[in-house]
């Protein structure tokens, strides 16, 4: 007991009203304790109350609810017992807080040195010169570019990675004892999401602050915290060091998230890279997307896809993946025909695919289906579920009545839902029942092709392995193909057969899915697979030592010529790189990387040794 | 919110949604419109009695007016014309502005340009002198007035609508539908306009206590409904000499008005508070 507890919580019960009268219990009997200068992981599923319970500590619930019982004491102030008044001048000097979406809790108005030091001049802790100076500093410490004159931008000229980083230099500049961190890089992409780790990491381990860590990504619990406590549905199910609780799980639940993390790949032998051309479902060939004006050679001045060229071979799964920007989403658009193209040929089943979806046939439309992202979105909310599913089927196959409504409950069952879910509206139905529906609307056309985009990303890690398990056994069943479309590389090795990996509308790199890890890649998607957190203690600091490249100002870099990727490049060979068109290999086993240097320099650095896998150069 | 759901549980009357409500009220003033004057006592131009402006009494209920006509009779007629006037001019502008808004989210961008600026262009005029100047130009028939007031109506309807169906034509479920290869009139009617519902009741209905005011507005200026027909606004019109007298022939139209204007207002005011 050299330290003490800066934030007890005991018996904690929250309780939301609901219009009808009753109380819904949200928070249930929850204690937990944090020592000073460590940091507690709240881990949970979406509705877990781990939101609830942290803010709960800034003495915050949300309208509707109230906190019923227990005892709330953070760094010495009893939080329960307080006044709004008190309360006021703790948060935000005692105790500050990290919120999810930075893109959005800045005021795009203000500047940002305005909104940092704001905190520091509320609680007059500070003169505005020494506020200045202190956040400068801060800047320096979460590694900004430029700490000097960042602060005189406005939030719209800022990433979103630097955004959370400014975020919590917001947090930190009145020197607070604990900083509440609310799921901070879920909405980053996982290169991203590497340097804000750190950057919060040495922060915190400089300052001695004591911290709370919302999240869902047990990954990230293994890099910055010490404790954790997991929840579901709003009790406590298990609790200890972090240690313990990813190596050894004590409770079910606990077991079956820390599986989720784990999700193996796919165990179906994945399909030859390059089959004969009949036997491809689709075939991209130097597809332009863009807009602006027209250059010399008849194509949009400002690129969304670049002369992009995929294949799908018949019955298997196409991953494609790059940060958030690269055109995923439009690629997507552009195969469904939502997005006319400038340039270059797409041919589906042998036959050349119209640009505009009017123009395709009812049969391209039928054999062609795609699977949108947020479910919430893609069900008609004013439609019952049947009426969903019995419109594809009126639609396409002309059924009507009680054959549509037996065929209905036919995907249904395909899609494992129970039959009374066809007499209920979306707005009824959890995440993961609604992406299977929207996957059983889908199969109801009997599709040869279904676009994925994003599927399980708004998904928890439990729902969405349940919802990866079901594509790859409904693709052996049904023998249809896939792209899938997607940022989280567990689940490209879980479901793909291969991968292309996009950046900036370019295809760098086509390959094997399983051998992401192994042997010669594009510096980019070595870039992308190491910055996938592992649920290794330490690997947050191995993978930071790795990413040694100083990456260069974008603005320095012309895309009119050379390589895409030339600014963030470990590898890049100024003078050539930025100048010449870009070559691509074949490897033996039919992989393509775009790049200027020779195979062999691409392998992982200490990876697997390169002559043992398949995916050795020759050339 | 839960008072009102308990209240109603109290009373023993089933719970209703609030869309069963706003029918459910305007309903009764449209039977009240269509049936009230069947049980009229007297015709609505038949002087009754010697005494004007008489008060209440068991005779004639509502007392009678400044020629001595039967105030409750002719009430019952007046409310027969303002709810039908106003009901017919809402349905045309509300139908015209609301399919023109959703159907320019589906259109070529240059069809938004020119209805947009034309309904700019009617919005512009305070509605008002509007009225009056269609009505001195084509008269002040019943027809006329109809339409006037459904021209005058239809930019609200159309921008109300529009905004609404913007945002839902953005849904995925309508990239979806597209994607399929739906047509047009399929998405617009199946695919847009049921989720429009709430907002567009709250926007019709107010669209009609518009309708009445302007309507009532125009009758005390003398330029809405004409003798011998008479509508709540001429109501109060002629019978504006009895306000010395506190009499009940110009209190009690002004006192319909109200309840017919602000009963739908409080009533739309609980489906958007859902």
């Amino acid at each position: 007991m050299s330290r003490a507890h800066v934030i007890s919580v005991r018996n904690l019960d929250i309780v939301g009203h609901r219009p009808d009268g009753h109380d819904v219990p949200i928070v249930r009997d929850v204690s937990l304790a944090v020592r000073e200068g460590q940091m507690l992981a709240l881990i949970g599923e979406s509705g877990s109350g781990k939101t609830t319970i942290a803010l709960s500590l800034l003495g915050y619930v949300r309208s509707g609810c109230t906190i019923s019982g227990g005892q709330i004491r953070v760094a010495g102030h009893d939080v329960t017992s307080m006044t709004t008044h008190e309360l006021r001048s703790m948060r935000g000097r005692t105790i500050s807080y990290v919120a999810q979406n930075a893109g959005t809790a800045f005021n795009p108005a203000l500047s940002i040195a305005q909104q940092v030091i704001e905190p520091a001049r509320v609680h007059w802790a500070m003169t505005r010169e020494q506020a200045e100076r202190k956040m400068v500093d801060l800047f320096r410490a979460l590694a900004l570019p430029e700490p000097e004159t960042i602060g005189a931008r406005y939030p719209y000229q800022l990433s979103g990675g630097q955004l959370q980083r400014l975020m919590a230099a917001m947090a930190l500049i009145t020197d607070p004892e604990i900083v509440v961190f609310d799921e901070p890089t879920t909405a980053l992409d996982v290169t991203t999401q590497i340097e804000v780790l750190a950057a919060f990491r040495t922060v915190l381990a400089d300052r001695g602050i004591t911290g709370v860590y919302v999240t869902h990504d047990l990954a990230i619990v293994a890099q910055i915290a010490d404790h954790a406590v997991v929840l579901r549905h709003g009790q406590v199910r298990e609790s200890g060091t972090v240690a313990d609780i990813l190596g050894n799980p004590q409770d079910d639940y606990t077991r079956e998230l820390v599986a989720a993390c784990r999700i193996p790949p796919r165990a179906t032998p994945c399909a030859p890279m390059e089959p004969a051309r009949r036997d491809r479902v689709l075939d991209l060939s130097d597809v332009v997307v863009g807009y602006g004006s027209r250059t010399a050679g008849g194509l949009p001045e400002r690129r969304i896809l670049d002369h992009v060229s995929l294949s799908v071979p018949q019955g298997s799964t196409l991953g494609i993946i790059g940060e958030s920007g690269c055109g995923k989403s439009t690629l997507a658009r552009t195969i469904s025909g939502l997005q006319p193209w400038a340039a270059g040929q797409i041919m589906f089943r042998g036959e050349a695919l119209a640009p505009a979806v009017a123009d395709r046939t009812r049969e391209q439309r039928r054999r062609l289906q795609i699977v949108a992202q947020n479910a919430d979105l893609v069900l008609n909310p004013a439609w019952r579920i049947g009426a969903t599913i019995e419109r594809m089927l009126t639609f396409f196959h002309g059924m009507k009545g009680a054959e549509a409504r037996a065929e209905a409950m036919r995907l249904l069952d395909m899609v494992r839902l129970p039959h009374a879910v066809l007499e209920r509206y979306p707005a009824e139905l959890s995440g993961g029942q609604k992406q299977r529906v929207n996957f059983a609307r889908a199969l109801a056309a009997r599709p040869d092709l279904v676009l994925c985009d994003e599927i399980t990303a708004a998904l928890d890690p439990v729902v969405a392995a349940a919802i990866l398990e079901l594509m790859v056994e409904l693709q052996e069943t049904l023998g249809i193909s896939y792209i899938f479309i997607t940022h989280d590389l567990h689940a490209v090795r879980a479901v793909c057969d291969q991968v292309a990996v996009l950046y900036a509308g370019h295809v760098v790199e086509q390959c094997d899915s399983q051998s992401l890890a192994v042997g010669a890649h594009h510096p980019y998607t070595r870039l992308l697979v190491s910055s996938v957190p592992e649920m290794r203690a330490g690997w947050l600091a191995d993978a930071v030592a790795l990413r040694h490249a100083d990456e260069l100002p974008v603005a320095q870099h012309d895309a009119g010529g050379g390589c895409q990727f030339f600014s963030r490049c470990d590898m890049r060979m100024p003078g050539q790189c930025d100048r010449d068109p870009v070559p691509v290999h074949t490897l033996p086993d039919g992989a393509r990387i775009a790049c200027y240097r020779p195979c062999p320099d691409l392998a992982f650095p200490g990876g697997v040794a390169s002559d043992a896998s398949p995916h050795s150069c020759e050339s | 919110m839960s008072g009102t759901t308990t209240r109603y549980r109290v009373l023993g009357l089933p719970v209703l949604t609030p869309a069963q409500r706003v029918m459910g009220l305007f309903g009764f003033w449209l039977v009240l419109a269509v049936c009230g004057p069947f049980f009229a006592p007297y015709a609505p131009g038949q002087i009754i009695d010697t005494e004007v402006f008489a008060p209440l009494s068991h005779r004639h209920w509502l007392g009678t007016d400044y020629l001595g006509r039967d105030l409750g009779s002719r009430l019952l007629y007046a409310v027969r014309y303002t709810v039908l006037i106003c009901t017919l001019s809402t349905a045309f502008s509300c139908s015209c502005g609301i399919l023109l808004g959703i159907a320019t989210t589906a259109m070529p961008a240059w069809v938004e340009q020119v209805a947009g600026r034309l309904m700019d262009g009617i919005l512009s005029i305070p509605s008002l002198l509007c009225a009056l100047l269609v009505i001195a130009a084509f008269g002040d028939s019943l027809l006329a007035l109809i339409l006037t007031m459904g021209v005058i109506y239809t930019p609200g309807a159309y921008r109300t609508s529009r905004a609404l169906a913007l945002r839902i034509a953005r849904m995925d479920y309508i990239t979806v539908a597209m994607a399929r290869g739906e047509g047009a009139f399929f998405i617009i009617w199946k695919e847009i306009l049921p989720n429009m519902r709430g907002p567009l009741l709250a926007d019709v209905g107010l669209r009609f206590i518009y309708a009445v005011l302007l309507l009532s507005n125009l009758s005390f200026l003398g330029l809405g409904v004409q003798p011998p027909l008479v509508d709540l606004g001429s109501l109060v019109r002629e019978n504006v000499l009895g306000l010395v007298y506190g009499s009940a022939a110009v209190i009690l139209p002004t006192v319909v008005i109200g309840a017919l204007t602000v009963g739908i207002n409080l009533v739309l005011d609980g489906t958007s508070r859902r």
